[in-house]
């Protein structure tokens, strides 16, 4: 059997035996720097500017709500199940779907609209990144098929960075099947090394901070 | 020297189009890489590296325990861990699992380890079609092309090349602007990506305390071909493994940021396993390939077992000014520049191109950005060891041999030394001030005519420098 | 007393460049040095040891560690042959413990001239005056196996009447890299090719650097494409009055 073999080969090559123990590996030191919330906030929203998405500090739900309705301009779009989404009233703006449990339909409609919504379970200011663990309340699709991205997501769960992030979640794999780091559009420079944004992912990425 | 590697180095030199185009290219990656580790962008960048390559090191050195670990996580998790030795287990495997779930078309991200094993090429031939999906390997797979660099396969390939290609390939009009060449694979890769029944990627990671296996990247396909189809298999060599998520705050800080400047890429997935019970999408199989093909060979010699520390992060082909000369397609395997230089002949055997290891002139510029701590050129004088005492072995290159032989013995010898200088100087023109474009016949010997063929070279002073300090 | 130091003028300076080696000599022997040359000293066996003859290289080095015993301080107007010595004696000798302590007894003894001024001299004005508009070029072995880059150009700062202009490729490599430059001439050429553009961008009229092999290869490319550009040894520089 290849597993055997394989590691039986590794054993030898290494010198050691089955079962050896290890010593501990190196420690790494996560380093979580004291900042306050409003420069967190700030400094995520001017990373993602800086990547060329659009920003919003919403003080509060209702601005959320009308930003979305005004990047929608009417378009289609599939907002996801998240609780953040509903409260801030996204859900039933005209054009938007959601409330999709069935991965069939959820794929059918991403692939044809024009906007994905999303909130984000974190975001990492010093890199102005979004981070979505795949659940009942975020699914894959929405913030890829569709060429417009759109994420709305309270102040406090903006963090430092990605020492902060590793802090909190330690163990991602106990928690989804799929933690997606999201920074900045999707983007190539295959071709000449000269940039075009929107293969495959969004194109467009909005980020909406609120509180 | 071989043959063929110098008639590929010979035409990319001469090619003053492709001179350009990898200058350039390369160039952009280094004063990216440059700004993205500068004191006040990454004051911790030293530090970060000598941690990523301890953690390496640790890893590597229990490389057993922590496969072990890694595959009792992904079988926690619901996925499945595939073990095998070479590029026809790996074939055997994917072919076996499309015919039983009647799999037809697969979808595949950048993984250099698949094209080491020519998965592609495989699959092709038993009537699986398997699309690459990142936008330069697309190109390639279009063109029936290697990549030419590990972070920008396509750099060799002009928007005029493109537009030809996807005229004759996809029947579309001929269009050179490169937005719209983009968004016509775009178009043409959704559809792969919605109908595909397998997704095929590589890992940048494997991440051996949750089972997961780790993407990184800018496009998006890498998402796209692990969330659209139901199956998805992660095909890694053994060395990927790191032994905790939390060392992803070491090797994501320093991967982005060495390949393209970047202190994060757009997409940074950390995937372990099929979908679980409340989530609504994903693939519903999750595998993770554990390929040997010859890396246990590498772990076996403890003095150039660092050769398996690598990320693939590209830099030290940027920065090789070897590389930045003769390009990707010079070398002889899929692994170009240094990188490419110490593995190949570790995986191919140094017969396979003894030329690469000296194609180098140490200059120490891939050790000094390499993100793990590679000690390349240490490993390349290892290798040309390697070579000469293979020679002497064989019989071959006797005179080369003999002709160190007597230079050493010369050299120990300070009187001989000093009459041999004295002789050597007398065939020599005289000096004069102008250096030399040529020299008399018995000077003519290989390496005076393979130095004369590019420069010139200095007069003989009238006298040595001991002879001018005795008389001082 | 003055102290003591020895010349290691490496085998490319004794037989093709000695004006460097008596430059390098008079500037030491300025600054109150009492200089000497050991006679029986050939070279450091780097050749051998880069072509990947271990035996014939551990044969000359283990002249090299009988030449310069006891020496004080060995000065090398060199990188690469002082990181020879230097970085690669200690791993020629896993057999012979009483070559391997030699080695590591003169190791921390050799210098490179420039490092030698700035650290042990510490000097980094050495009274020269040179009429000249000059740029520098890193010499790999020395920038990176050293980590000498600003030092030179300390140096040079305070050679009056000099201006230094920097070129962008100041750190690529030049092609020498040895037998290099003989086993693969066409990248070595295309390489040096690359370095003398940076140069001649510059609009300077010398070329300097602290390897004599570095310096070879430049000058044998300006050469050979008649470009009016001269090369100097750092050494030479410092010396001019």
């Amino acid at each position: 059997m290849s597993r055997e073999h394989i590691l039986h080969t590794v054993r030898t090559a290494l010198k050691r035996g089955a079962g050896q123990g290890i010593a501990e590996p190196p420690p790494v030191r996560l380093r979580v720097p004291e900042v306050d919330p409003d420069t967190r906030v700030a400094r995520m929203l001017s990373r993602v500017e800086a990547l060329a998405g659009k920003t919003l500090r919403a003080p509060s739900m209702d601005e959320a709500r009308v930003y979305t309705a005004e990047v929608l301009g009417g378009r289609s779009a599939v907002a996801s199940n998240a609780p953040f989404l509903r409260e801030c009233g996204i859900g039933g703006l005209p054009g938007v779907e959601t409330g999709f449990t069935d991965s069939a339909a959820l794929r059918a409609r991403c692939a044809v609209v024009d906007v994905g919504i999303t909130s984000a379970d974190y975001a990492l200011a010093d890199t102005g990144t979004l981070v979505m663990l795949a659940g009942l309340a975020e699914a894959r699709l929405i913030s890829l098929l569709p060429p417009v991205h759109i994420a709305v997501v309270p102040a406090a769960r903006v963090l430092s960075g990605l020492d902060e992030l590793l802090t909190l979640v330690s163990h991602p794999a106990e928690q989804t099947s799929s933690m997606v780091m999201i920074t900045g559009p999707s983007r190539t420079a295959d071709i000449e090394q000269i940039l075009v944004r929107g293969v495959h992912g969004p194109g467009e990425i909005h980020v909406v901070v609120v509180g | 020297m071989s043959a063929t590697f110098d008639r590929k180095v010979h035409n990319t030199l001469a090619d003053a189009n492709l001179q350009l185009a990898i200058y350039r290219a390369t160039g952009r990656l280094i004063d990216h890489r440059k700004q993205a580790v500068t004191p006040e962008a990454l004051p911790e960048y030293q530090e970060l590296r000598a941690q990523a390559n301890a953690l390496k090191r640790h890893t590597i050195d229990h490389l057993d325990h922590y496969l072990e670990r890694f595959e009792a996580n992904v079988t926690a998790h619901g996925g499945k861990v595939v073990w095998c030795r070479n590029a026809t287990e790996v074939a055997d495997f994917v072919l076996g699992l499309a015919k039983e779930r009647q799999a037809r078309l697969i979808v595949k991200s950048k993984s250099m380890t698949t094209e080491e094993i020519d998965l592609n090429e495989r699959l092709e031939h038993h009537h699986l079609q398997s699309v690459e999906t990142d936008l330069g390997e697309y190109i390639l797979q279009l063109a029936h092309q290697r990549p030419y660099h590990i972070v920008a396969p396509a750099l060799h390939l002009t928007r005029y090349e493109v537009g030809d290609l996807f005229a004759r390939t996809l029947g579309v009009a001929n269009e050179t602007v490169v937005e719209k060449q983009t968004m016509i694979a775009r178009a043409v890769l959704r559809e792969k990506f919605l109908a595909a029944d397998v997704g095929i990627t590589g890992a940048n990671f494997l991440v051996a305390d949750s089972g997961a296996v780790v993407l990184v990247e800018n496009e998006g396909n890498a998402r796209l071909t692990t969330s659209a189809p139901r199956i998805h298999i992660a095909v890694a060599g053994i060395e990927k493994l790191i032994p905790r998520a939390q060392d992803l705050a070491v090797f994501l800080k320093l991967l982005g940021r060495s390949a393209t400047g970047q202190a994060m890429t757009v997409y940074t997935s950390f995937l372990s396993g099929p979908r679980r019970g409340d989530e609504i999408d994903g693939p519903e199989e999750f595998y993770v390939v554990l390929l040997d093909n010859g890396r246990t060979r590498l772990l076996a010699d403890s003095g150039k077992r660092e050769s398996l520390y690598c990320i693939r992060c590209g830099a030290c082909l940027n920065h090789c000014p070897v590389y930045r000369k003769i390009g990707g397609h010079s070398f002889p395997w899929v692994y170009s520049g240094p990188i490419g230089a110490i593995i190949t002949p570790q995986f191919m055997g140094v017969k396979f191109e003894p030329s690469l290891p000296f194609a180098s002139s140490l200059c120490g510029a891939c050790a000094e950005v390499c993100p793990v701590k590679i000690d390349i050129p240490k490993v390349l004088l290892d290798l040309r060891a390697e070579v000469k005492q293979d020679e002497r072995c064989s019989g071959v290159n006797r005179l080369e041999r003999l002709a160190f032989k007597v230079w050493a013995w010369v050299m120990c010898h300070p009187r001989v030394y000093e009459i041999a200088a004295v002789v050597a100087a007398g065939m020599a023109p005289a000096e004069g001030r102008a250096w030399l474009r040529k020299v008399p016949t018995p000077m003519n010997l290989p390496p005076v005519k393979a130095w004369l063929s590019q420069r010139d070279l200095p007069p003989a002073p009238a006298r040595s420098f001991r002879e001018m300090w005795r008389r001082r | 007393m003055a102290q003591r130091v020895s010349l290691f003028v490496t085998c490319v300076v004794d037989q093709l460049f000695p004006k460097v080696g008596l430059a390098m000599a008079d500037v030491l022997e300025r600054l109150g040095y009492l200089v000497d040359f050991p006679e029986d000293q050939t070279c450091c066996g780097q050749p051998a040891f880069n072509t990947g003859y271990r035996d014939e290289a551990r044969a000359v080095a283990r002249h090299f560690l009988k030449v310069f015993r006891g020496c004080e301080y060995v000065v090398v107007p060199s990188g690469s042959c002082a990181s020879m010595v230097a970085h690669h004696f200690h791993d020629l000798f896993p057999a012979e413990p009483e070559a391997l302590a030699a080695a590591d007894a003169l190791t921390p003894r050799v210098w490179e001239f420039s490092r030698f001024l700035l650290e042990v001299a510490r000097v980094d004005d050495v009274g020269a005056r040179l009429e000249d508009i000059v740029t520098y070029h890193d010499s790999c072995h020395a920038l990176r196996e050293f980590g000498i880059k600003d030092g030179p150009r300390r140096l040079l700062a305070n050679v009056r009447g000099l201006e230094l202009r920097e070129m962008d490729a100041a750190e690529e490599c030049c092609g020498f890299g040895g037998t290099f430059s003989v086993k693969l001439p066409e990248i070595s050429g295309g390489m040096v090719h690359t370095k003398i553009d940076s140069i001649v961008r510059t609009g300077a009229n010398t070329v300097v650097s602290l390897d004599s092999s570095c310096l070879m290869q430049i000058q044998g490319a300006l050469s050979r494409a008649a470009l009016p550009v001269r090369t100097m040894h750092l050494a030479e520089v410092l010396a001019s009055r």
